[in-house]
Order: C-alpha cells, then sequence, then structure tokens
C-alpha cells in the first residue's frame, strides 16, 4: 500500500512539475494553459489518488470519509478545471491577444 | 395547444422512466408548469444528495449531524433556485437515465483516461523539446444539445494538447486551440479521436 501511494504521488509531483515548467517553456497565453492546466491536472489526479490509497488503508469512519471526500474533489476539479481553462482562453481572444505563431485561427476570421 | 409529438429517437435511453415515457413529450408547451417545479425539484435533489455525500460521517442521523442536514437543504433549495433555468436547457433530462450513467464510466475510465495518459505524454514531450504549431481551428461534431457540446468541450479541454475556445450556440460549431495542427480543416475526429462517438452515446 504505502509503495504505491509514493508510487502515485511521485507521477503527480512529475507532471505538476512539467505544468511548471511548461509555463516558463510555452510563448503565449494559449499554450501556457495548455501546460499549467493539463499537467496539473493529470498530476492533481495522481495526488488524490494517494489521498484514496492512504484512507482506504486507514479504514474505518475517517478514511472512509477520507476516500469519499478526496474522490469527490477529483469530480470537482475534473468539472471545473477545463471549463476555468476555457473561460481563460475564450476571455483572453476576446481581449484581442493573438496566439503566437498561429497557423490558422478561424475563430477570428469570423469575428466574435 | 401543442400536442405532444412522436418519439425523436428509438434508442432506449432516450425514452425517460425505464423506457415507459418519451422524454421528448416533456418539451411542450402542454407541460411547461409540471416541467418547472419537477426541473426545481431535481435540481435541488441533485444538489443536495452531493452535499450529503460530502459531509458522510459528520453526525448520529444516519451518517449526518442536525446541523449538517439543515445547512445542507438551505444551501441546496438556494443553488437550485439560482441554477435550475439553465441546467435543463436543451436535452438536461435526458442525463437522469442510470444507462447513460454507466455509459459515462465506461467512457471515462475507457478511451477517455487512455486518450489524457497519451496526451498527457505528449505535451510532456513538448514542454522539453519546445516543438509546437499552434492554431486555432474549426469543426463541427453535429451536436445538439447542451450537455453533449459541454461534455464534448470538457473532453478536449482536459486532453493535453487541445483547447475548447468558444461553441457556438445556434450551428454547434467548435473553436479549438490546437497545439500541434495537422490539418487546417480538421474533420472531429482529427482532434478528438473516438469523443464525438461517445459524446452521443452518453448525452445525446
Amino acid at each position: 500500500m504505502n509503495i504505491l501511494m509514493y508510487v502515485f504521488l511521485a507521477v503527480g509531483a512529475v507532471f505538476n512539475g512539467l505544468g511548471a515548467v511548461a509555463l516558463h517553456r510555452f510563448p503565449d497565453v494559449y499554450t501556457r494553459l495548455h501546460g499549467a492546466t493539463k499537467c496539473t491536472t493529470f498530476g492533481s489526479i495522481f495526488s488524490i489518488l494517494a489521498v484514496v490509497v492512504y484512507g482506504a488503508a486507514r479504514g474505518g469512519s475517517v478514511g472512509t470519509s477520507m476516500v469519499i471526500r478526496a474522490v469527490l474533489a477529483l469530480v470537482f476539479l475534473l468539472l471545473t478545471n477545463p471549463t476555468g481553462s476555457h473561460a481563460l482562453a475564450r476571455a483572453a481572444h476576446r481581449a484581442g491577444i493573438k496566439p503566437f505563431r498561429a497557423v490558422v485561427d478561424r475563430l477570428e476570421e469570423v469575428g466574435k | 395547444m401543442v400536442r405532444p409529438g412522436p418519439c425523436q429517437s428509438n434508442l432506449p435511453w432516450n425514452r425517460g422512466l425505464w423506457g415507459l415515457i418519451c422524454l421528448d413529450e416533456l418539451k411542450s408547451v402542454y407541460w411547461a408548469p409540471v416541467r418547472r417545479v419537477a426541473e426545481l425539484a431535481a435540481t435541488f435533489a441533485l444538489v443536495f444528495v452531493v452535499y450529503l455525500i460530502l459531509t458522510a460521517f459528520s453526525g448520529e442521523i444516519g451518517l449526518w449531524s442536525r446541523e449538517e442536514l439543515i445547512g445542507g437543504a438551505v444551501v441546496s433549495i438556494l443553488v437550485a433556485l439560482a441554477s435550475f433555468r439553465l441546467l435543463w436547457e436543451r436535452g438536461g433530462w435526458r442525463l437522469l437515465n442510470p444507462l447513460r450513467w454507466v455509459m459515462f464510466l465506461v467512457y471515462l475510465v475507457g478511451p477517455f483516461l487512455l486518450a489524457m495518459a497519451k496526451a498527457n505524454l505528449d505535451v510532456a514531450y513538448r514542454v522539453i523539446t519546445g516543438r509546437i504549431n499552434p492554431g486555432i481551428v474549426r469543426f463541427n461534431p453535429g451536436l445538439k444539445t447542451d450537455a453533449g457540446r459541454t461534455l464534448l468541450a470538457n473532453s478536449i479541454t482536459l486532453t493535453p494538447g487541445t483547447l475548447t475556445l468558444d461553441v457556438d450556440d445556434e450551428t454547434g460549431d467548435f473553436y479549438v486551440h490546437w497545439i500541434n495542427v495537422r490539418q487546417v480543416d480538421p474533420k472531429p475526429e482529427d482532434v478528438c479521436g473516438v469523443f464525438p462517438h461517445w459524446v452521443k452515446v452518453v448525452a445525446e
């Protein structure tokens, strides 16, 4: 159980770290959103899974409520994270920020 | 007076109450007042259930304390009043069918998780090498309901490499920022693989 937990934590930390690196490496707001919101989502899924494993191993009402709340946190993360990054990206585009080196920009063409 | 029309779809999960009534009938003017109340009650029930799950193991009445039950009911009524008109527009009722929940879980742990893992590795590679070819593309997956569009938009956003910027309410066109544009005018399958097919099964 402990080993599984550490593996989940390590994978989570690696992907969260990649998200931070992406913030520095990518050139504009849209590509940074890719790295910062999604690598961190994937990383956080594994961090939460580690909590689930810990709660399940602990058992009892404390452990069970830990598992339930961690899973709910995961559900809300999966619901709100894409909604939030979509809102950020859309607001950026409406504010007139052009995607860096874009091959094509269909949204600009329809003028929304 | 508008009479309830014939059922649009023969798929078993487009019929409510386990196949007894046609969900499309609930759309008609005939049912408007009943529908309002039902919408409010269903929203309240959903919010309250989530609150109860969140606060399980807090006391003695069942698994909950009296304070949590009262507080949860008040919060749920407020949230339901604020959001019930938005929640069930354009096909929200279909989501109450348990068959769809099963399909949603299958979708979540199967193709979605696989695509997400693959795409994460792809973006990790791009983070390290800096090889990107970004652009905003447009495609139309042909989804009609709000729930279907939301599900697909969120799936696209959650898989790295693609980010939904906008969805046209009338035409259902998706505008997606794609980190590695392969076609300037892609088909839905080029951008998000099997997602549209699954979303139609789950939400439409």
